[in-house]
Order: C-alpha cells, then sequence, then structure tokens
C-alpha cells in the first residue's frame, strides 16, 4: 500500500473517531445550558439534579472529543503537507480562528464548570455551561467553513503555484459552507436528542426515577422532534447545492449514469459501476430528483472522465441510509412527543428508543462519508487531487505505524468511554435530597 | 513593520505562553506519583491543575493554527518532517487528558492505578519530546529542495537530549512551584522540596545548553550581529537565578513568576536566534524555510492579525479571571465539599 491510501486510511479513521464524540457535545451542551438556566430562573432542584447527570455523561464523552480533535489539526502537516502548502494561505486561517474564538471559550469555561459548583454564584455557573455551548457549536462553523472551502472554492486566486485568499468575506459566507454547518450541527442536536431519549427510555423500562426521566424526556422530544425536522429540511437546500457545485457527488449520491431532463427518481435502485449502469431501476416517480435536486437537467457520471468520477456504490449506499434514518428519526420523534404523558406504559416505544441510540451516530457518519467519499478524487473540488496532497516526505512503513497505532489506541480509548457512559448512564442521578 | 515580522514574533509568543502554561502542568503530572502519596494528596495535584490545563493546551492548537495560517509552508514540512515525535507527542497529549478527566470518574481502584501512570507518561512524554524538537529545529533539520533526508534516529543527537532535558527540568520546577502554591499542609512542602532539588538540575542543563548552542547551532549569529538582543538570555538566566533563590527563601510565588519570565526569555532567546528562520536547513542556508519564504500572503496575514487584535485581548481577559477563580488554597476541608 502506498502513502497515499494508508494516509487517507488513517484520516478516514481519525476523522471517523472524532466524530463520534464531537455530535453528542454540539447538542447536549444546549439542553444542560438549559437545564441548569432553569434551575436557577425557577429554583426548582430537579434541574439541577437534571444539569449534573448530564452533565456527568457530557464530560466523559466531552474529553475524547478534545483529544481527538488535535489530531485532525497535526494530520493536515504530518500527512497532507502538499495539501497544507497548497491550501495554507485560506485553509489555515478558519482553523487558527476556531482556536481563538471557540476552543478557548470551550475549554475554559468547562474547565469553570466542572470545578466551580462550590466556587462561582448559580447563576455564574450556569453562564459557564451556556458559554461552552455556544463555542461547541461556534467551533464547528469555523471548521465547517474550512470544509466548505474543500468542496466548493471561492475567493481566491492561484498564484505561484498555491491558493491564496482574496476574498475572505466570500469564504466565510461560501454558501457551501453554511449549509454544511447548519446541516452538520442540527444532526448533532438529533444524535443528543436521541441520547437523552435512549437513556431516559432505559430508566422508565426499569421504573427508576420516573418522575425524573419523564422530565428529561421531554426537554429530549422536543428537542429531537424539532431538530429532526430542521436536518431533513437543511438537507434538502444542502442537495440543491451540491447538485449545482459538484455534478460528480450528486450523480454519485443517486447513482445517475445518464445525463437526464426532468430526471426521476427509483424508490428501489441497485447500481452496477463495472458496467457503468444500474442493475435494477424500480417504482420510478417522475421528475423527483430533477425538483429534489433544483436542476431541470442532472448530468450523468459518463459526462466525466472516470478518473474523475468518486465511487459510486459507497457513496450511493451511504446516502440512502443517512436519508433513510433522517425520516425514521422524524416518525419516532413525533411518536414519543404524541405518547409523551403516558409514556412510562408504552414498553415498545420505550425499548425502541433505547435502540435507537446508535442511529444517529450512523446517519452522521455515512453523511461524512458522502461528503468527503463523493468528493473524490478531489481534496480542494476541481483544484487539487487528493493523490498529489499527501506528504512526501513520509515513508508509507511511517503511516502504516501510525494507523495501527491510532486503531490500536483509539480502539482501547473508545471501549473505555462506551464503559463509563454506559456506568454513569445507568447508575441515574444523584438520590433526592430531603 | 512587515507582517511577516509581526507573525514571526506572535509565532514565538504562542509557542512561549503554551510553554509557560502547559509546562506547569506536565510539570506537576510529572511530580504526581512522587508527591500524590495518598487518595488525598493526589486528589488536591489533579484539582490544582484540572479545571485550567484543558484551557493551556488550547495555545498549543492555536500555536498551531497559527503556523498553518500564516507560515504554510513550514507547517507542511514542519510536521511532515517531524512525523514520528509529533505523533508521539500527540498519543501522550490525548492519554494525559483523558487521564485528567476520567481518573475522578474512575470506579475501582485499578481504573485509579492506570490513570494514575497515564497521567505521569502522558506528562514526562511531551515535556522531554518538545524540547527534543525544538533543539533539532535550532540545529536545522537535513531538507533542501528536493527533499528531507532525516529518520528518527537523526534527530536523537546529544543535543537535542540536551534541550530536552533542559525543558524537562525546567518544567518539573515550575510544576512543583504550581501546586506548592495551590496547596497547603504536607504536600505543599514536599512540592516545594523537589521544585528545589530539580532547580539545581535545571540550573546545570541551562549552562549546558548556553555552551553547547555555540557548537551545534547558529542561534549565537542575531546575537553578535545587534548584542542587545544578548538582554534575552540574560534575562532567563538572571530569572532562573531568581526562581532558586526565591524558592529557597519560601517566597513562592514570587519563585513561580520567576520560573514564568524563564521560560518566556528561554523560548524567546530561541526564536530570535532562528530568525529569520523558521526551520533552518542544516545542508545549505538557501534552502532553509524563513518567514519570507514560506509565510501566508499579506492579505491573509492583514486578516488574521485583526482577528489577533479583536480576539485575543478577550482570550487572556476571561482566562485570567478563571485562573483567579481557582487561586484559592487547595485544603482538605475544601476538597471534602467537592464531589471528587
Amino acid at each position: 500500500m502506498d502513502t497515499v491510501l494508508l494516509s487517507r486510511l488513517q484520516f478516514a479513521a481519525t476523522a471517523a473517531f472524532h466524530f463520534i464524540f464531537v455530535p453528542l457535545t454540539l447538542g447536549l451542551s444546549l439542553l444542560i445550558a438549559y437545564m441548569e438556566t432553569k434551575y436557577v430562573r425557577t429554583g426548582d432542584r430537579e434541574y439541577l439534579r437534571m444539569a449534573k447527570f448530564w452533565g456527568r455523561l457530557f464530560v466523559i464523552n466531552f474529553a475524547l472529543g478534545v483529544v481527538t480533535g488535535i489530531t485532525m489539526e497535526f494530520q493536515f502537516g504530518m500527512n497532507w503537507a502538499e495539501y497544507s502548502r497548497y491550501v495554507g494561505d485560506i485553509f489555515g486561517s478558519p482553523l487558527a480562528i476556531e482556536a481563538t474564538v471557540a476552543f478557548f471559550l470551550e475549554s475554559t469555561f468547562l474547565g469553570v464548570w466542572i470545578f466551580g459548583w462550590n466556587r462561582i454564584s448559580p447563576k455564574l455557573h450556569a453562564l459557564a455551561i451556556s458559554l461552552v455551548a455556544i463555542a461547541t457549536n461556534l467551533s464547528a462553523l469555523w471548521i465547517l467553513i474550512a470544509n466548505g472551502w474543500m468542496q466548493n472554492p471561492v475567493g481566491y486566486v492561484i498564484n505561484q503555484g498555491r491558493a491564496e485568499m482574496v476574498d475572505f468575506w466570500a469564504v466565510v459566507t461560501n454558501p457551501y459552507g453554511l449549509l454544511k454547518f447548519a446541516h452538520t450541527v442540527l444532526s448533532g442536536w438529533v444524535v443528543a436528542g436521541f441520547f437523552v431519549l435512549g437513556v431516559s427510555a432505559y430508566h422508565l423500562l426499569k421504573r427508576n426515577e420516573t418522575e425524573f426521566f419523564k422530565k428529561c424526556m421531554k426537554i429530549g422530544a422536543v428537542f429531537a422532534l424539532i431538530s429532526s425536522i430542521l436536518v431533513v429540511a437543511v438537507g434538502d437546500f444542502h442537495a440543491k447545492e451540491v447538485s449545482h457545485t459538484q455534478p460528480t457527488k450528486l450523480a454519485a449520491m443517486e447513482s445517475v449514469w445518464e445525463t437526464t431532463k426532468n430526471a426521476p427518481m427509483y424508490l428501489i435502485l441497485i447500481p452496477d459501476p463495472a458496467n457503468e449502469k444500474n442493475a435494477i431501476e424500480a417504482i420510478k416517480i417522475p421528475s423527483l430528483l430533477s425538483i429534489l435536486a433544483g436542476k431541470e437537467e442532472i448530468k450523468g457520471l459518463k459526462e466525466f472522465p472516470s478518473s474523475e468520477r468518486p465511487p459510486v456504490m459507497l457513496t450511493f449506499l451511504s446516502f440512502r441510509v443517512m436519508v433513510i434514518l433522517g425520516f425514521l428519526f422524524i416518525i419516532l420523534a413525533v411518536w414519543t412527543v404524541i405518547k409523551l404523558k403516558k409514556i412510562e406504559h408504552s414498553q415498545t416505544l420505550l425499548r425502541l428508543l433505547l435502540w435507537s441510540i446508535p442511529l444517529p451516530y450512523i446517519a452522521g457518519q455515512v453523511g461524512w462519508i458522502v461528503a468527503e467519499v463523493g468528493r473524490q478524487p478531489w481534496i480542494v473540488y476541481g483544484l487539487l487531487k487528493t493523490a498529489d496532497a499527501v506528504s512526501k516526505a513520509v515513508e508509507p512503513s511511517q503511516v502504516l505505524a501510525s494507523l495501527i497505532g491510532f486503531t490500536l489506541f483509539y480502539g482501547a480509548l473508545g471501549l473505555v468511554d462506551v464503559y463509563l457512559l454506559a456506568k454513569y448512564a445507568r447508575r441515574g442521578p444523584d438520590p433526592k435530597e430531603v | 513593520m512587515e507582517f511577516q515580522v509581526i507573525w514571526f514574533i506572535l509565532w514565538g509568543l504562542l509557542w512561549a505562553v503554551y510553554f509557560a502554561l502547559d509546562g506547569f502542568d506536565f510539570g506537576a503530572g510529572i511530580l504526581y506519583p512522587f508527591i500524590g502519596k495518598d487518595e488525598i494528596s493526589k486528589k488536591a495535584i489533579i484539582h490544582a491543575i484540572g479545571p485550567v490545563w484543558n484551557g493551556n493546551e488550547v495555545w498549543l492548537i492555536t500555536a498551531g493554527g497559527a503556523t498553518f495560517a500564516a507560515f504554510p509552508t513550514t507547517y507542511a514540512y514542519m510536521f511532515s518532517y517531524l512525523y514520528t515525535p509529533l505523533l508521539i507527542i500527540l498519543f501522550a497529549l490525548i492519554l494525559r487528558g483523558v487521564a485528567i478527566e476520567f481518573r475522578p470518574k474512575a470506579l475501582t481502584e485499578g481504573e485509579r492505578k492506570l490513570w494514575d501512570v497515564g497521567i505521569f507518561i502522558g506528562s514526562v512524554v511531551p515535556a522531554f519530546l518538545f524540547g527534543v524538537a525544538f533543539g533539532n529545529i535550532f540545529i536545522g533539520l537535513p531538507f533542501d529542495d528536493k527533499g528531507y533526508y532525516g529518520a528518527l534516529f537523526s534527530l536523537i543527537n546529544p543535543y537535542g537530549i540536551v534541550v530536552g532535558l533542559l525543558f524537562l527540568f525546567t518544567f518539573i520546577v515550575h510544576g512543583g512551584i504550581w501546586v506548592s502554591l495551590r496547596s497547603s499542609n504536607e504536600l505543599s512542602a514536599n512540592s516545594s522540596k523537589m521544585a528545589i532539588r530539580f532547580w539545581y538540575l535545571a540550573l546545570i542543563f541551562a549552562v549546558v545548553f548556553l555552551i553547547l548552542t555555540a557548537f551545534y547551532t547558529n542561534l549565537y549569529n542575531n546575537f553578535i550581529k545587534l548584542p542587545h538582543w544578548f538582554l534575552v538570555p540574560a534575562t532567563a538566566v538572571f530569572a532562573l537565578i531568581l526562581t532558586g533563590y526565591y524558592l529557597k527563601k519560601n517566597k513562592n510565588l514570587r519563585a513561580f513568576v520567576s520560573s514564568t519570565i524563564f521560560i518566556l526569555a528561554l523560548i524567546f532567546s530561541g526564536v530570535i536566534g532562528l530568525y529569520p528562520n523558521l526551520i533552518p536547513s542544516s545542508i545549505d542556508a538557501k534552502y532553509s524555510l524563513t518567514i519570507f519564504n514560506s509565510s501566508s500572503s499579506p492579505y491573509t496575514l492583514k486578516i488574521m492579525t485583526i482577528v489577533v487584535i479583536l480576539f485575543v485581548p478577550v482570550v487572556i481577559f476571561y482566562q485570567a479571571w478563571a485562573y483567579k477563580t481557582f487561586s484559592y488554597k487547595i485544603t482538605k476541608e475544601k476538597l471534602s465539599e467537592e464531589e471528587y
């Protein structure tokens, strides 16, 4: 295996692992901030117990999100030196801004929050977790502006063999980046919503702290419902943006081989990339694809040389799984909201919610596969190929060793994290004060 | 002043502040198994760095991000040439972060022991390896316009090891003083004692470093050209001596200020010696990556300068507030109020 393939595997593995922890952080921080603010406003100590219970799970999850994030920043230089040299003038800025405006805020006030229970006033303490929530979501904005530029480069010129920024405002307001930010952050909120629902369902099934977890479930259900509807709505806008800026990605997502006007959508479709066609196309809905993509003519993959097409099967399947899960979340959230009043008697729904905890995580992972595999063979769409972006000074053996190291180390950390999360989730909140 | 020069100073400042802050976290983590003799003192040490270590580490992320944004070519080659040592630093930093956060959540004695080891290894490895990396940058790395000719073993040379040990002992002193300041009674006395012991080693290695630098690197050239800059390394030496003086007088706050100034002045001495290089080539100076041939465009540097002016003062303000909030003396009674 060569450095390119090994570096891609390593980036995929470390990014996917990092993104197991980030989404929960995005949404759960907001929910805890809501609970603690509610406590400060009403003086109802149930909300304080809530903030403490979910806060413990938040901290366990947050630790791995932070430490695996450093890897991401270092890897651009370590494994993708030619990329970093080529795009640093543009790509480096949002990264540096992310650290300056978001990471400092997030980490400083999380420290204050964890160790400040007896040191600062309840109001300030609630403010601390609110700042963590804002900063966490703000950090997503900057990293997705950076990623948005890789997907849809704007505001640059090519000068002396590299991309140079000429319009910072264009980079920051890149519609691709902003839509991706909204879509990603909302998907993280869905993760958090279903996490709260699933853990609460576990306790309700056990008839443990019923009143407490019914309250949690109410908060989780509303949050899950709003965010699961919004994530699909934004996803629709995002797909329209993709159809205009990245025609090869869209064609791969839907496995469209021939350029078609008023393109239909097939509910059952099996791609056959080897023969550049689809093996099965059934249950046709006329014009639907063109309507969803916001474009009358959908360009087929055959319009592009095979060296410029992304892997079709993986992109197609990932997209389908994401979309199906997206609609499933809305159904589950609506169902939960309807049953909310007597949810402790809806055993089937509670079980479903418990088993659904991993599903939004899976949706997020396959979503990133669509975004990143669907962009191939480009690392910067239309400008720089992934194969030309890798570090020349790094030997395949070095990357192989680090890939094995990451796999073992991250694997162990992942197990420990899940173990701790499960332990503390099962334990439930602190006993009520008498 | 040119933007490149401004960003060179900022680049040096970010590294210097990072080492001045996370340096005491490293030191506390290294001393942790030796002065954390029972559960209460272990808990106290974790409380001494727990609220701030993560915010301190962000200075590293910002230093990395600033290198990427301001000197992308240097970022690209520095990180890929130093692939293996950086990877080890990365693993150690991950281990440290997880250990500090998970130890208070551990449920069995075995888990607690595991995280104890994690805190130590995760602190001692980066403290030493950052020094080795900087030592090698001071010497220069073997690269020309065609590529890099170094290997992991070429980084392990006497000078690199000396700088590594200097960093290690400096951070132990720094961390020892910090723990002593934040804790009380026996723990405070023990960490103070440790700081004095390691201060002798830091002093010896500072002298060795100053001598070897003349033989291994070209850092002194800039100082010989513009002798008034000798003030910076002179400040470093003076601050290091003062650190020991105050430690022995039991004036630990002053000792901490002195060791902070020592770290800042030490890093800046190196940075001044490097100018205008970011990574010198040990093959031929004409291949060296300088602030002029590896920088971003003036436009990007201007944007980034505005960002710094707007946001860094705010960061300094709330980090200072956080430090003030957590400046109380950790006592047995105070710890008993805490969940952990």
